[in-house]
């Protein structure tokens, strides 16, 4: 570290990319377009994309815990559920607006997160996982207990809270799917600010060495403890926005392990865990593969199932992982790189 | 007498769930590996010995003699084909694949049964039951299921501690590499774990099918029971998961005797406040 010979003219260090810097408008180009969705896409075709929209926010938390933080959890739709509920209390009980509602989901969720994270921090690896599954399952049956919120039936969203989202069903449509799109976009470029920040430093020095990082100073427990606050946060926004779509609630549709979490799991596996880009990718496999096998029924499930398992086992980093090495790609890049060619060879320039 | 009764069934019900529980506590304590397909193995047995009685009118635990020893061979090959490729430092390749291998087995199972729910018919066993004290009897069926969970769990006690493989298998848990250095071959250690384990499923689905009702969908509750049970006893010790998966059956009734929605709720309540106050469980032998 004390060895200045990098410095010498031509080594730099850098984060850009040149597909990055080539990626960047198109991307910006690309959020334009879909904000514009309402004025050219149909109403099925919203649905979907909202439907698309949460769940890339859903694997996008999924991953920056599993991938990044180390923590594999089985219960992440313990706060799908808890947004959701946030959602009909709010807006029912409390007379908050439906948007401002969506926002009190994360903040409940995030707060409800303190204590649930202190609790299973104490449990290691595999039995956090489980033991968060657990949790949800608690929740849910708590709230199957709440005859005010329709016990174990559910409930609707009122017609009054509905009509006071937006004038009009295309208005109230059209705000559901801005908002979807505002978080998808919002998460996926908080993450990436997140990685790229001190606190992503930490998180790669406790994924590569936990002892080693405690020793220069990195709070591990702390740091992992708030990525799980976060991920809860947006997690329990994304509950609201799920259930704000869907006007109905039910304990077994709010904290519904295969919708909200394997679904989910699946996205990441197939798509690439650890990275920024894999979850994108395999929300859009996810989607696309459940546009042919929409009939299958369970052989549907079976099948990602199957795919899943054959990614972890054979491709581990899966379809990204494999692109980005191959390739050497990275549209939306975290690492810093260090550009040595010059230095060692003044004439040639290239990258790695 | 009401509660003394719930609680005495809770107790009955804890043999259950520690069947449930120690092919899980036996595959963490040798290899560190926890199967999220753990429920489903054992809904899988539960339907191979309704395959079995229906197709032979055999009595269900005369289906034992068969499935126990096909689940047996089955997780042996699981182990040295798929599951012992994911093992190692990085934790997400065994909880992933296992996950993965969860949800294919309950859909799978739901294609080949449909998702009714169905119940192993035991004739005279299923209703018989002796009187106790008045206001409280005790059925002989969920009598013998704790009589048999004992048992296992003596037997395995015995394998570990008289015999060569429970040798090789204890060391393994104590120190992997160091066994590997010895000459052992841990990749047949590992798969002879999950046969044992396996054999072990086989009982706790024909004994769970003999008791209540089942359909291909509650494979994930039976493993949050059985993990639960493992948790509560102690990481590692076999007696200890015993005695969580009473505590946890107890739990479950006294829940259910205050409102019948309150049963599984119970049993999760008592789990949190266990790793609240006591992470380790109540008597652990190794390390997490």
């Amino acid at each position: 570290m004390t060895d200045m010979s990098v410095e010498k003219p031509g080594a730099s260090v850098s984060r850009a990319t040149r597909e990055s810097k080539i990626a960047l408008p198109i991307l910006i180009v690309l959020v334009v377009f879909l904000a514009a969705a309402p004025w050219w896409a149909g109403r099925a075709d919203m649905r979907l994309m909202v439907e698309i929209f949460y769940y890339l926010v859903l694997a996008q938390m999924w991953n920056l815990l599993a991938g990044y933080a180390g923590l594999v959890s089985i219960g992440q739709q313990a706060y799908v559920g808890i947004g959701g509920y946030m959602l009909f209390i709010g807006t029912v009980f409390l007379g908050v607006h439906p948007l401002a509602a969506v926002i009190v989901a994360g903040v409940a969720a995030a707060i409800l997160a303190l204590p649930s994270g202190a609790l299973l921090f104490r449990l290691r690896g595999p039995y956090f996982a489980i033991g968060a599954w657990v949790l949800a399952e608690t929740f849910r049956l708590i709230f199957a207990q709440v005859s005010a919120l329709g016990g174990g039936s559910g409930m609707s969203l009122p017609t009054d809270i509905v009509r006071s989202i937006a004038d009009g069903r295309s208005a109230r449509e059209a705000v559901v799917y801005w908002t979807a799109l505002g978080l998808a976009v919002g998460s996926v470029v908080a993450v990436y600010y997140l990685l790229r920040s001190r606190f992503g430093l930490a998180l790669t020095a406790i994924r590569d060495n936990e002892e080693a990082s405690g020793s220069l100073g990195v709070n591990a427990w702390m740091t992992k403890f708030s990525i799980y606050i976060i991920a809860a946060f947006v997690t329990g926004m994304t509950g609201a926005l799920i259930f704000l779509q869907k006007l109905r609630i039910s304990p077994d549709a709010a904290f519904s392990v295969n919708d909200w979490t394997a679904f989910v799991i699946f996205m990441v596996v197939i798509g690439g865990i650890g990275t920024i880009e894999g979850p994108i990718i395999g929300v859009i496999v996810f989607f696309v593969l459940r546009e042919f096998a929409a009939d299958w029924g369970s052989w549907y499930l079976i099948l990602l199932g199957t795919v899943a398992i054959v990614v972890m086992l054979k491709a581990p980093k899966g379809v990204w992982g494999y692109v980005a090495e191959r390739w050497g790609l990275s549209i939306l890049p975290v690492a810093r790189r260090l550009d040595l060619n010059s230095v060692l060879d003044p004439s040639r320039k290239s990258r790695h | 007498m009401e509660w003394i009764n719930a609680i005495v069934q809770g107790v009955l019900l804890g043999g259950l769930y520690a069947l449930f529980a120690t092919g899980l506590s036996l595959m963490f304590g040798v290899m560190r590996f926890v199967n999220i397909a753990h429920g489903d193995f054992i809904i899988i047995a539960a339907f191979a010995a309704f395959t079995l009685t229906s197709l032979t009118g055999m009595h269900p635990l005369a289906t034992l003699i068969v499935v126990a020893p096909v689940l047996a061979l089955a997780g042996y090959a699981n182990q040295r084909l798929i599951l012992n490729r994911t093992l190692g430092k990085d934790i997400l390749p065994p909880l992933l694949v296992t996950f993965g291998m969860s949800v294919v087995l309950q859909n799978l199972m739901l294609e080949a049964f449909t998702a009714d729910s169905r119940r192993l018919q035991s004739g005279a066993l299923e209703t018989a039951s002796f009187q106790v004290i008045d206001g409280l009897s005790i059925g002989v069926l969920p009598l013998l299921v704790f009589l048999v969970a004992v048992a296992v769990i003596w037997s395995l006690q015995r394998v570990f501690y008289g015999t060569g493989v429970g040798r090789l298998l204890r060391a393994t848990s104590d120190d992997q590499t160091t066994v590997k250095l010895m000459g052992a071959n841990n990749a047949h250690i590992f798969a002879i774990a999950t046969a044992i384990a396996s054999f072990v499923v086989a009982i706790a689905g024909v004994f769970l099918a003999m008791r209540t009702n089942f359909d291909p969908s509650i494979g994930p509750a039976r493993l949050l029971f059985a993990f639960e049970a493992v948790i509560i006893g102690g990481l590692g010790n076999l007696w200890g998961t015993l005695a969580g998966g009473i505590l946890l059956g107890v739990a479950q009734n006294i829940g259910a005797q205050i409102d019948p929605g309150f049963q599984v709720l119970f049993g999760h309540l008592v789990f949190l406040a266990i790793i609240a106050v006591r992470p380790e469980g109540l008597f652990p032998r190794i390390k997490a």
